[in-house]
């Protein structure tokens, strides 16, 4: 579950005024607004890259607000991938683990699951450099989702694909939500991505979030 | 019949001034070099090598060169990070001052070096590590000059460098030391050997602070640019040309090897 309650933010102009609403475990939420109206900050807040004024983040049933960003179970696919320039792929995705400190093999069965999840098992020794924009997305989905965070937040995942990837991508990111048994939150400002994807469609403005479904 | 489209294209104009600039400048770089090559007799070249004070300058500005290209990069990367990353007052302020050593004449630099090891603070640490007039200083006075430009090679590598991965790192649990060390600076390796690369060259190159700081006694602080310069004023032309070219050479070498480093990273 991901749950927002009171969650205020002001940074020069742009503010939010207490933001709050839930997605409930295991569904995917979509929230819609268009560009420049604060998604990527509310996910920042939601992963505790950006610190509120005030309010409440509950990720699964934890208050998460004053824990750092990695203590926080989200997994965080960023607008542009961002994944790690001098990395290989299977290294992306085998980060947070190694973090954790999991036993090798545990590692290797993980990204081997992923991999073949996403289809990308013949990535996993390239680098970044050369890949194509929905592989990058793919990589960076798996590396977000290796250490089964209990949320995954997606900012703009398919904007920057073509039609027939958007299309496909748009279908996996289901698929995997649904397998990993994660809660998703995914921003976008394409109406049809959410009419294809949400179970709980939100629509941000000026500052505030409401339900639509 | 008609002309295919391709035959038709026209070069433009500006490609033309263009490549007339770049010739220009080319023909004065590769003019001095070869005048220089021609003008020294074949064998001056060994005749110099030959000498023990110039064997001693050669390795003595490949040492102490290679001691501040490695110093500077270790303070260029922290200190580039700090500035292309970190948000705080002064930031300009700190921006400005930490470019004083490029700004400042060389000479100027070597004469404030020789003041401050007058003070007590400066005679302090002389009891320690004795810099004026030693090898010490030698390295010390190439580095206050290289560091500065390793830090803005640095500093524009992480500004081209996104936040992002960093950001998704620490959501994965790292902590913002093992971001950059994993993440980051990985991805600068390029940057880093260029950093290196432009300290090492100005280090190699430099004199006017050596001169003040370290003097110039031979078999003791005596550096390639300090050879040239104690060759020409006996009116050694011969010896001060080999010599300029001894450091042409290795100075291309350490160069191209740095420079096919940062291809393969």
């Amino acid at each position: 579950m991901i749950r927002l309650a009171g969650v205020r933010y002001r940074a020069g102009q742009f503010r939010l005024d207490e933001v709050s609403f839930s997605v409930p475990t295991g569904s995917y939420g979509v929230l819609m607004g268009r560009t420049g109206c604060g998604k990527t900050t509310l996910l920042e807040i939601i992963c505790g890259l950006r610190e509120a004024e005030a309010g409440s983040v509950v990720i699964g049933d934890r208050e998460v607000a004053s824990e750092p960003p990695g203590r926080r179970g989200v997994g965080y696919v960023p607008q542009d991938g961002a994944l790690f320039p001098a990395m290989r792929v299977r290294e992306q995705i085998a980060f947070a683990l190694r973090l954790r400190r999991w036993p090798r093999a545990d590692i290797e069965a993980r990204v081997a699951e992923l991999a073949e999840q996403l289809g990308i098992v013949h990535l996993l020794d390239r680098r970044p450099a050369g890949l194509s924009g929905g592989e990058g997305q793919r990589v960076a989905l798996a590396r977000a989702l290796s250490a089964r965070p209990a949320v995954l937040l997606l900012d703009e995942p398919l904007s920057a694909l073509d039609d027939e990837t958007r299309e496909q991508t748009g279908e996996l990111l289901k698929e995997v939500q649904r397998r990993q048994g994660v809660t998703a939150l995914h921003v976008t400002h394409s109406l049809r991505e959410a009419e294809q994807l949400a179970d709980v469609l939100l629509r941000m403005e000026a500052g505030q979030v409401t339900v639509a479904r | 019949m008609a002309v295919p489209r391709e035959a038709k294209r026209r070069v433009s104009g500006l490609w033309i001034a263009l490549a007339l600039v770049t010739a220009a400048y080319l023909t004065l770089v590769l003019g001095m070099l070869i005048a220089t090559a021609a003008h020294s007799p074949p064998g001056s070249l060994l005749h110099a090598l030959s000498s023990r004070e110039i064997r001693f300058a050669i390795q003595l500005s490949l040492l102490t060169s290679t001691l501040s290209a490695l110093l500077s990069l270790a303070v260029a990367v922290p200190i580039g990070y700090l500035l292309a990353r970190g948000r705080f007052r002064g930031k300009p302020l700190l921006d400005a001052a930490l470019d004083i050593p490029i700004v400042l004449p060389p000479m100027v630099v070597g004469l404030c070096l020789l003041i401050l090891f007058q003070t007590p603070l400066g005679r302090l640490v002389e009891r320690a590590v004795p810099f004026t007039y030693t090898v010490y200083g030698i390295v010390l006075a190439q580095f206050v000059i290289a560091a500065a430009f390793a830090i803005r090679t640095m500093r524009a590598t992480f500004d081209h460098l996104s936040a992002r991965p960093e950001d998704v790192a620490l959501t994965l649990g790292a902590s913002r030391a093992r971001a950059l060390w994993s993440v980051t600076l990985p991805a600068a390796s390029r940057g880093m050997l260029a950093a290196a690369g432009v300290a090492w060259a100005r280090s190699f190159g430099e004199f006017g602070p050596i001169l003040v700081f370290a003097g110039a006694t031979r078999l003791r602080t005596e550096v390639l640019p300090t050879t040239v310069w104690l060759e020409l004023s006996v009116g050694n032309l011969e010896a001060a040309v080999a010599v300029s070219l001894v450091m042409v050479i290795a100075a291309m070498l350490v160069l191209t090897t740095i420079r096919a480093a940062g291809e393969r990273a």
